[in-house]
C-alpha cells in the first residue's frame, strides 16, 4: 500500500489542448472539481489556473496586480527563475521530486506586485483525467512585499476510481509584510497516488496561512508542508481537516521552523477516520526568542481504522514556548442526546457533532466550497453508521 | 397532557423509580420537590427518553400516545422540551447555529430571542463552552424557545445562579409556562393565553423558582415514592419548617399518600 512504483503510471504522452472556457468542461468533471473547491461558473477569481493530466489547460489573470504563468513558460521567460525554483526543495530529496524536476509538465507560477491587495481568490485546479496518468507539476508563489493573495487549489481525480498519481512540488516565498492565505482542498479517489512536496519562506511580519482539506478516499498520500519563519514577527497557521475511509493510507503532517524572534505558529489538525489509516504528523521548532508555538491534533474513530498522532516540538535555545496537544477519542453519547432532545434524530445529531469537531467555520469559507464540504460531511455519517 | 402510570425505572441493577403515579393537565404547572438522590432527575431522564433508565414497569402517555419506549427525538418533535442542568459542550458547534436547529424550520430571530433572555453576545461561542452557571440556564432558555414546547421539563432552574441572573431566569420561565403569543391585533389576550399555556414540570431542591412562577400543584419525591400532595408554596413551608425527615413518617402511613397535617406548626 505504501510502496509506490512510478513505473506503473505514464508520465509521457497525455497531452491535453488548450480550453479556453472551463464552462465547456462536462458535467461530471465540473462536478468532480466542485467538491476540490473549484467551481468553474464563478467568475469571483482574480485569475483561474487549470492543469489536466500533464498539460497546463488554463492560465489566465483577470487582475493587473498579479502575474500568472504556468511554470515551464516562467522559467522560459525569467531565466530558469535562480531565486526561486529548487531553491527552498532539493530535486534529489527523494524519488518523487527527482521525477518531477526531471520533467515538469506545468504548475503554475503565480507572483503579485508590492503592495497590491489581490481581493478575490487565484482559482487553481490540478485534474488527473486519464487513467494511469503520471502528473509532474511544479509551483512557484510569490506574495512580494506588502501584498496579500488567497489562492484557492483544488486537485482532483475524474472519477473516484481512476488509478493515477499527481506529483507536486510547490515553493512559497512570502516577502516582508505579505500575506498568503493557502485553501487546498483534495478530491482522489480509492487508486489515487498523491505525493505533494512544499516548502515555504515567510519574512519579516508575513503572514503564511494554510487550510487544507481532505475527506474523500485516497489509495495513498504522503506529505509535511514546512514553512520557515525566517523574518522578525512572522506568523505561521495551518488547519487541516482530514477523513480517511476504509482503504485510504494518509501520512501526513504540518512542520514550522521558527527561525526568528518574535515568530509565532499555530497547527491545528482535526482528523477522523472512518475504516483508513491516518498517521497526523507536526513538528514545531524553536530556534530564537521570544516565539510562541501551539500543536493540536484531535482524532476521531468512528467504525474502525487506525490513528496515529505524532507531534514533535524541537527546542534549541533557552526561553521558546511551544506546546503540544493530541487526542483521539469517539463522539460522546451525552451530546448525542443532548441534540437529540432538541428534536434531532441520531445521524443528524452525529453529523451536527462531527461538523462542530471538524471545525470547518474556522476557514472562514462560504459559497459553494462550504456547500461541498457540508454535503461531504454528512456523507461521512453516512458511511460510518 | 402527559399521565404517568405506576413507573418504575432503573439505572443498571439500582431501582430508582418505585411505581410512580403522576397526571399532569393541559396549561399546569407542577413542582416536584424531594432531596438529594430521591430521584427527581431520574424522572425527567426517563420523561425524556434518555438511555440508561431502564423502564422496567408502568407506561407514560404523552397527549394520548404511549411514549414509554419512544425515542427521544420523536418526543421532543412532539412538544417535550428539557432545561438541562449540566448540558454537555459541544466544540464547534455556535450557540447560534443549535438555536436555529432547534426552531426546526420554523422562523426565528436568534438575536431577538437571544435578547430576551441577555444572551446576544454569546450567540458565536461554542455552546456550554466554559459557561457559568447562569449562562447555561439562559442558554437553556434560549433554545426552549426556539423550540417552542407545550411542555416543558425543568430541571433545578436555580442551581448555580446568582441572584441577579435567578430574577431574569424566573421571569422568562414565566414567560415560557404563560405561552409566549404574538397576537394579531384587535385579539383578546385572555382567553388565547389560557389556551397556549405551556405544561411544565419542575424540579426543584430549594424552591427558589416559586417566588417567580404560578406553580398549579406539587408533590415530594423522596426515595423513589411520590408522596405529599399539597399546594406548592405549602410543601415549600413545611419542608423549610421540618425538613424531608417529615416524609418518611408520611410514607410509612399505612395509605402511603397522605396529605401533610398544615395544622402543625414549626418547633
Amino acid at each position: 500500500m505504501n510502496d509506490v512504483n512510478l513505473k506503473d503510471f505514464a508520465f509521457t504522452g497525455i497531452e491535453r489542448g488548450e480550453i479556453a472556457d472551463l464552462r465547456t468542461l462536462d458535467a461530471s468533471d465540473k462536478h468532480r472539481i466542485l467538491h476540490a473547491g473549484v467551481d468553474v461558473d464563478s467568475d469571483a477569481a482574480s485569475a483561474v489556473f487549470m492543469h489536466m493530466d500533464q498539460s497546463t489547460v488554463h492560465c489566465k489573470s483577470h487582475d493587473p496586480g498579479l502575474e500568472l504563468l504556468d511554470f515551464n513558460v516562467a522559467m522560459k521567460r525569467y531565466d530558469n527563475l535562480p531565486e526561486y525554483a529548487w531553491k527552498l526543495i532539493d530535486r534529489d530529496k527523494d524519488e518523487f521530486t527527482k521525477n518531477v524536476a526531471e520533467n515538469t509538465h506545468g504548475g503554475y507560477f503565480i507572483r503579485t506586485k508590492p503592495g497590491v491587495q489581490i481581493e478575490k481568490p487565484v482559482q487553481s485546479c490540478l485534474f488527473l483525467k486519464a487513467d494511469n496518468a503520471g502528473q509532474n507539476v511544479h509551483n512557484i508563489v510569490i506574495v512580494e512585499e506588502g501584498s496579500e493573495l488567497h489562492i484557492m487549489t483544488g486537485c482532483s481525480t475524474a472519477h473516484g476510481s481512476t488509478h493515477a498519481a499527481h506529483l507536486g512540488i510547490t515553493e512559497f516565498y512570502v516577502k516582508k509584510g505579505g500575506k498568503l492565505t493557502f485553501t487546498m482542498v483534495h478530491n482522489w479517489g480509492e487508486n489515487a497516488t498523491v505525493r505533494p512536496r512544499s516548502v515555504g519562506v515567510v519574512e519579516e511580519g508575513g503572514v503564511f496561512q494554510s487550510n487544507y482539506v481532505l475527506m474523500n478516499a485516497v489509495g495513498t498520500l504522503q506529505m509535511y508542508p514546512a514553512i520557515n519563519l525566517n523574518g522578525r514577527g512572522a506568523i505561521a497557521r495551518f488547519n487541516s481537516i482530514i477523513v480517511t475511509p476504509k482503504g485510504s493510507h494518509v501520512d501526513t503532517g504540518s512542520r514550522v521552523i521558527m527561525n526568528a524572534p518574535d515568530t509565532r505558529c499555530e497547527i491545528i489538525a482535526r482528523t477522523i477516520t472512518t475504516g483508513g489509516t491516518n498517521i497526523a504528523r507536526g513538528h514545531i521548532a524553536g530556534h530564537a526568542v521570544p516565539c510562541r508555538g501551539h500543536l493540536e491534533c484531535k482524532g476521531l474513530i468512528l467504525g474502525g481504522g487506525q490513528m496515529l498522532a505524532i507531534p514533535e516540538l524541537d527546542a534549541t535555545v533557552e526561553g521558546v514556548d511551544l506546546s503540544h496537544e493530541a487526542a483521539v477519542g469517539k463522539i460522546a453519547q451525552d451530546e448525542i442526546e443532548y441534540l437529540m432532545a432538541r428534536g434531532m434524530d441520531e445521524a443528524e445529531a452525529t453529523s451536527t457533532i462531527v461538523r462542530g469537531f471538524l471545525n470547518v467555520d474556522i476557514m472562514g469559507l462560504d459559497g459553494p466550497l462550504a456547500k461541498a464540504i457540508q454535503e461531504q460531511v454528512e456523507q461521512i455519517d453516512a458511511n460510518a453508521m | 397532557m402527559l399521565k404517568i402510570e405506576d413507573l418504575r425505572v432503573s439505572i443498571g441493577d439500582r431501582e430508582v423509580l418505585r411505581g410512580i403515579d403522576l397526571h399532569i393537565k393541559e396549561g399546569e404547572t407542577f413542582i416536584l420537590f424531594g432531596p438529594n438522590g430521591s430521584g427527581k432527575t431520574s424522572l425527567l431522564m426517563t420523561l425524556m427518553g434518555f438511555s440508561g433508565y431502564t423502564v422496567t414497569g408502568g407506561k407514560i402517555t404523552f397527549r394520548g400516545q404511549d411514549i414509554t419506549r419512544m425515542p427521544m427525538y420523536e418526543r421532543a418533535r412532539l412538544g417535550i422540551g428539557m432545561s438541562f442542568q449540566r448540558p454537555p459542550t459541544i466544540h464547534g458547534l455556535k450557540t447560534r447555529h443549535l438555536v436555529q436547529m432547534c426552531a426546526r424550520g420554523r422562523e426565528i430571530n436568534p438575536e431577538t430571542l437571544a435578547a430576551r433572555v441577555n444572551f446576544v453576545d454569546f450567540l458565536e461561542r461554542d455552546i456550554n463552552a466554559g459557561f457559568s452557571g447562569g449562562e447555561i440556564k439562559r442558554s437553556e432558555l434560549l433554545q426552549l424557545m426556539a423550540q417552542k414546547p407545550s411542555f416543558v421539563l425543568f430541571d433545578e432552574p436555580e442551581s448555580g445562579v446568582d441572584l441577579e441572573n435567578m430574577q431574569l431566569i424566573g421571569k422568562v420561565v414565566r414567560r415560557l409556562l404563560d405561552g409566549e403569543v404574538d397576537l394579531p391585533p384587535g385579539a383578546c389576550a385572555k382567553p388565547l393565553k389560557c389556551k397556549l399555556r405551556t405544561s411544565g414540570l419542575i424540579i426543584t431542591h430549594t424552591g427558589y423558582i416559586l417566588d417567580y412562577i404560578n406553580a398549579d400543584r406539587g408533590q415530594v419525591l423522596f426515595e423513589g415514592h411520590l408522596c405529599c400532595e399539597a399546594r406548592p408554596r405549602d410543601i415549600l413551608e413545611h419542608i423549610r419548617s421540618f425538613g424531608y425527615q417529615e416524609c418518611i413518617k408520611c410514607l410509612n402511613e399505612p395509605s402511603g399518600l397522605q396529605p401533610l397535617d398544615l395544622t402543625r406548626t414549626a418547633p
